[in-house]
């Protein structure tokens, strides 16, 4: 099972996070990255207004109300023959892609993983500001560390 | 002056150790605090002390300054926490002391006792405490532009508080990374897993004088 890449997409469609772990997609340059950030950003966005309303959520009566509102989830999965792309959006808006091959299996599992990960070694980092590119040596070395013994 | 049996107005003191001195205010099995709430903390702190921070040695600095004051409380409390009666008197040598920092300092703060502690084999006044992995560092990468800052300097601050408070006067406690250093000497001897501990940190502690001197005093007090 093979994890090719990794995207990451912040709250206003800039590409923040690109990292390859196994080779087989082609190499794009980073502009034309930048680019299929964007568009994939607009398409969610889009797919997000498309679908139908959202059922009210079920909230047991003994639990507190939510400050997040129901939300469509919009676009979640790419498929071609070659590589699948999960895309998971986090409450606060970013959005991490994950292209593995079509048969991979457990990809919540590792978008999951890959989240706690961010929100360790990224969003406790006192030296990353919002919005920026991520250059967190320590997430890197996580992501090596998790995605590689995987694979 | 009231007897123990009729209390009086003032500070009640139970005898049976149950005062916030004694016990921490968690008393929960095992008394853990959240490390994402330190972590939140901790950024916020360093922001505060990079705001009119001129350079790294500031910076440092700045946080040194703001463990200072916890090491100085941190040394009486846990001396008079401590079971044994005769370990309740502060260190008075700069070994015990050490030791004081190594194991006691480091259990109440990190739960673990510090990895190694050396004195420099070209400085006599220097001592050198290790930690593989400073817990204060788990979630901080370095911007290239800072690589050199380390932030256990606010650890740093906690000691140089001890050995204040105990009244061991120092030049200044100082943290350092060597764990880059110390992947190259390995990579140069061609030994396998050189990054073993990236984050190692060297705590380097130097005594001024008149305690060199005093200690001087007291060994040979001890041996003749």
């Amino acid at each position: 099972m093979v994890v090719f890449a990794l995207f990451i997409i912040s709250k206003s469609g800039g590409l923040i996070y690109n990292r390859e772990f196994h080779t087989g997609l082609n190499k794009l340059s980073s502009n034309d990255l930048l680019m299929v950030a964007g568009s994939f950003h607009g398409m969610h966005e889009i797919t997000k207004q498309l679908c139908p309303n959202p059922p009210p959520p079920t909230i047991p009566s003994n639990t507190a109300p939510t400050p997040f509102a129901a939300r469509a989830t919009g676009l979640e999965v790419l498929e071609t023959s070659q590589f699948r792309m999960q895309c998971f959006q986090t409450l606060t808006g970013v959005k991490f892609l994950l292209f593995t091959e079509p048969q991979q299996p457990n990809i919540d599992t590792i978008l999951k993983k890959i989240y706690e990960l961010y929100a360790d070694f990224v969003m406790k980092n006192p030296f990353y500001t919002v919005e920026m590119p991520v250059r967190c040596e320590k997430f890197d070395r996580g992501l090596d560390g998790f995605v590689k013994v995987r694979g | 002056m009231s007897s123990s049996s009729t209390p009086g107005p003032g500070l009640r003191y139970p005898s049976n150790k149950k005062t916030i001195y004694d016990r921490n205010l968690n008393r929960t099995k095992n008394a853990e605090l959240s490390r994402a709430a330190f972590a939140y903390l901790f950024i916020e702190m360093i922001s505060y002390a990079q705001r009119g921070a001129k350079d790294v040695g500031d910076l440092e600095q700045r946080l040194n300054n703001q463990g200072y004051p916890l090491g100085v409380r941190l040394l009486d409390l846990l001396l008079t926490r401590s079971a044994n009666p005769l370990s309740s008197i502060r260190p008075t040598r700069i070994l015990p002391l050490l030791q004081f920092i190594a194991q006691q300092l480091y259990r109440h703060l990190f739960g673990r006792p510090a990895d190694a502690l050396e004195r420099s084999g070209s400085d006599a006044a220097q001592y050198m405490i290790f930690d593989n992995e400073p817990m204060v560092n788990t979630y901080i990468s370095l911007p290239r532009e800072l690589s050199s800052l380390n932030c256990a300097a606010f650890v740093a601050g906690i000691i140089e508080g001890v050995c204040d408070g105990a009244g061991f006067p120092t030049e200044g406690v100082s943290a350092h990374s060597v764990g880059e250093q110390e992947a190259e000497a390995a990579g140069a001897e061609g030994k396998k897993g050189a990054a073993m501990w990236p984050g190692k940190t060297v705590f380097l502690i130097k005594f001024k004088k008149e305690v060199l001197e005093r200690e001087e005093i007291l060994a040979r007090g001890t041996s003749g």
